[in-house]
């Protein structure tokens, strides 16, 4: 027996916390360090996979044309794999809203009488809050990927989306352990803790009634689901349990079976650095006549949430290009430093900033999309080429200003439109593009140097103010000028 | 990769914002420079500032208003060398993404194309050959995120200073991180923005180097602001001025 989960809560994370989230995170030395240390090792392990720019370039490149020829046909790509996979004996489930994703899971647990749901590791079962549905429901659900286990043993959340407890060291990981498990006696040995997870979970996979797991690629062609994992849990969830569900979103459709190969190699490089994982799902069917094993029952159920409303628009469809490696968080300067869960968000760092917008809309992210120095690290590693801080500036742009033509871009757009913050950029265009006003701004900011605050906001908490030169360039040009002539 | 015309007789010169208002010695210096390739330098005075505190702050429409008189200014089919990757980069790639399928998008690809950051014109069209004059010394330098990964200036950068033949250059942890500039995301963001110029100026530190460059005012404006603050006597100042320094003309 686990010892009950005394007195700990999922934390009210936010994305309009966004702000007091990031603030907590950066005071928290030991998180800063677990989080520097964690994506120093993992960006060092993808150098080393992509160590050919050539190749590196090549394999992006193909990744990048897979990905946009898929979306280019999304629709009928998805009808094509609805009745492929339905050929094959598995059951196809539409949801358009996360409700409606928790409805049809309960649904189907229903019709099983299912009182167990054990879980591969999935993000879009996080996007839904799947576990907190279900319990309202009386039904369990329970996480066996390794880091999603610990994380769930804390009442926590990933704060990654590889790596879930990679906000965790080995002693805070032990810590979980010897708070929730009985018989458990603490240690840091990695092994040891990967150990007494296995052994706790290896029972349980015997006893669920539901195996669920997520999608890395379904194929149109073959309406086959393909699964990428390392630890052998999502195996075991989709073969154990008499029934399995697959939920993914409605962008992770491929065309041919053939580009799954250039797309999973790609994955595994940018994600952990690895050729190859350890286990490579390709479910196309419920159980034969005849097998031995193998669940009876196989559901897909495909998710819509807002993919739809990027996918409207050419430009903000590249945002489902992705295919989740989390390389994006890996290097990005904000993420190392306040780590995931500070965004409130299912999916955090660069990718979040871009595809929350879609799923929540812009009046709760839109802290989210300014999160960013634009520093174009994210773009440089995305295996498919997203171009991350193209889509933030664009996303920055739906947020200030209001619909065009009445028809929003994306839901709660001008929700950080401000009139002083507009009329201040007015006036700054309006100088900018008369240059005697401009230039009468800078003299005068030269005259007025000794005289300038040292006290300017935000940016004197760890700055000095800046202090304007006694003459600007244009006056010294025109003085050199003088002198050459005289 | 970028193909680079043959040396031109006359080039504009981009000084940009926080050049021509923080530290304008680093505009005529680099004007120097160019002008001791041979190159006729012209300053045209109604210039001002790219836009990019509008664009990246979501403010498009405003963005363009400052695009379109700037680009106005540069008629002749001259290069505009741009005294800042940043600058460079807003000029050169996203005034495109600005005017994409506007009437005058002709032009403004036009002008994009002859938008060149100030090192890699000094390097690859130029082919310049410094000569170092100065006693032995040792330097760090700080690439900003838009001159690294926008303008791929990071390599012209150090091929300038490695042309030093008297100075060592140093580098510095985490030599392709963000110093937490990002224009409105420091004051936006002022925490995190924080952590980050703080880490910079440590690993900049650590490397105990002499002299600090960098070809960016944005970064610097941050950096050096920070490191005053924090009471550490290292400075930043622009490679132009170090570069002229060094071989004697100034």
């Amino acid at each position: 027996m686990d010892k009950a989960n005394n007195g700990v809560h999922i934390q009210e994370l936010a994305p309009e916390h966004f702000h007091d989230q990031s603030k907590a995170a950066l005071a928290d030395p030991q998180l800063r360090q677990n989080f520097r240390g964690a994506m120093d090792y993992l960006k060092d392990k993808r150098k080393t996979a992509f160590s050919d720019p050539a190749e590196e370039k090549r394999i992006r490149d193909l990744s990048e044309a897979i990905r946009q020829r898929s979306l280019s046909k999304l629709p009928d790509l998805l009808e094509q794999l609805e009745s492929n996979c339905i050929k094959n004996g598995i059951q196809v489930h539409w949801a358009e809203t996360t409700e409606q994703a928790n409805s049809i899971i309960a649904g189907i647990a229903g019709q099983h009488n299912a009182k167990n749901i054990i879980k591969g590791k999935s993000m879009v079962s996080e996007e839904i809050e799947l576990n907190h549905e279900m319990e309202k429901l009386g039904i369990e659900c329970l996480e066996s990927d390794m880091g999603e286990y610990i994380v769930q043993l804390d009442g926590d959340k990933p704060s990654h989306i590889i790596m879930p407890a990679i906000h965790k060291n080995k002693q805070e990981v032990s810590d979980t352990f010897e708070k929730h498990l009985d018989d458990f006696t603490p240690t840091i040995d990695v092994d040891q803790l990967i150990k007494t997870g296995r052994t706790r979970l290896r029972k349980k996979f015997h006893d669920a009634d539901i195996g669920l797991s997520g999608v890395n690629f379904a194929v149109a062609e073959t309406g086959t689901l393909c699964l990428v994992e390392n630890e052998g849990n999502g195996r075991m969830c989709t073969t154990v349990p008499n029934v399995h569900i697959a939920i993914t979103g409605i962008e992770k459709v491929v065309e041919f079976l053939s580009d799954v190969p250039p797309l999973y190699s790609a994955l595994t490089r940018s994600a952990t650095g690895q050729a190859i994982t350890t286990y490579f799902n390709m479910i196309s069917s419920p159980r034969r006549a005849g097998e031995l094993d193998g669940p009876e029952e196989v559901h897909l159920v495909l998710l819509d949430n807002g993919r739809s409303q990027a996918f409207a628009d050419e430009e903000m469809r590249q945002t489902l290009q992705c295919i989740r490696c989390g390389a994006c968080m890996n290097h990005c300067p904000v993420y190392t430093r306040i780590g995931g869960h500070a965004y409130g968000t299912t999916y955090p760092g660069p990718i979040g900033q871009i595809i929350s917008p879609h799923m929540m809309g812009l009046d709760d992210t839109k802290d989210l999309v300014t999160a960013s120095s634009l520093c174009g690290a994210c773009g440089e590693v995305c295996p498919v080429n997203i171009p991350i801080p193209e889509m933030l500036q664009r996303l920055r742009q739906e947020a200030k200003n209001p619909p065009k033509n009445n028809s929003p871009a994306i839901k709660g757009q001008a929700a950080a439109a401000s009139k002083i913050e507009l009329l201040a950029m007015k006036g700054f265009a309006f100088a900018a593009s008369h240059p005697s006003l401009y230039h009468l701004g800078s003299w005068s900011a030269t005259k007025m140097r000794s005289f300038m605050p040292s006290n300017i906001g935000a940016w004197t908490q760890c700055r000095t103010a800046p202090k304007p030169a006694g003459k600007t360039l244009h006056q010294l040009i025109k003085a050199r000028k003088q002198g050459q002539k005289s | 990769m970028r193909i680079y015309p043959a040396k031109p007789v006359k080039v504009y010169f981009y000084a940009t914002c926080l050049v021509d208002l923080f530290d304008p010695e680093a505009g005529l210096d680099a004007i120097t420079l160019l002008e001791q390739q041979g190159i006729e330098v012209i300053f045209i005075e109604k210039q001002t500032c790219c836009g990019q505190p509008a664009y990246s702050s979501g403010y498009n429409q405003e963005a363009k208003t400052i695009a379109q008189s700037q680009m106005d200014l540069f008629t002749e089919n001259w290069p505009v060398i741009v005294l800042s990757g940043s600058c460079g980069g807003m000029m050169h790639y996203h005034y495109r993404r600005l005017f994409k399928d506007d009437k005058n998008q002709t032009q403004v690809d036009n002008f994009c194309e002859r938008v060149f950051e100030l090192t890699e014109f000094l390097v690859n069209v130029c082919r310049i050959k410094l000569k170092d004059r100065g006693e032995s010394t040792s330097v760090v330098m700080h690439t900003s995120c838009a001159a690294r990964r926008e303008m791929n200036v990071h390599v012209t950068s150090t091929q300038l200073l490695s042309q030093l033949d008297n100075v060592e250059i140093r580098e510095q942890d985490y030599e392709s991180e963000c110093c937490g500039f990002g224009g409105t995301f420091a004051v936006r963001h002022s925490d995190i923005s924080q952590a980050m110029v703080e880490d910079k100026t440590q690993h900049l530190s650590n490397t105990k180097a002499s002299n600090f460059v960098s070809a960016d005012w944005g970064c610097l404006l941050n950096i050096n602001g920070a490191l005053e603050y924090q009471g550490n006597p290292m400075r930043g100042r622009h490679l132009a001025s170090f570069l002229l320094e060094r071989t004697g003309g100034k």
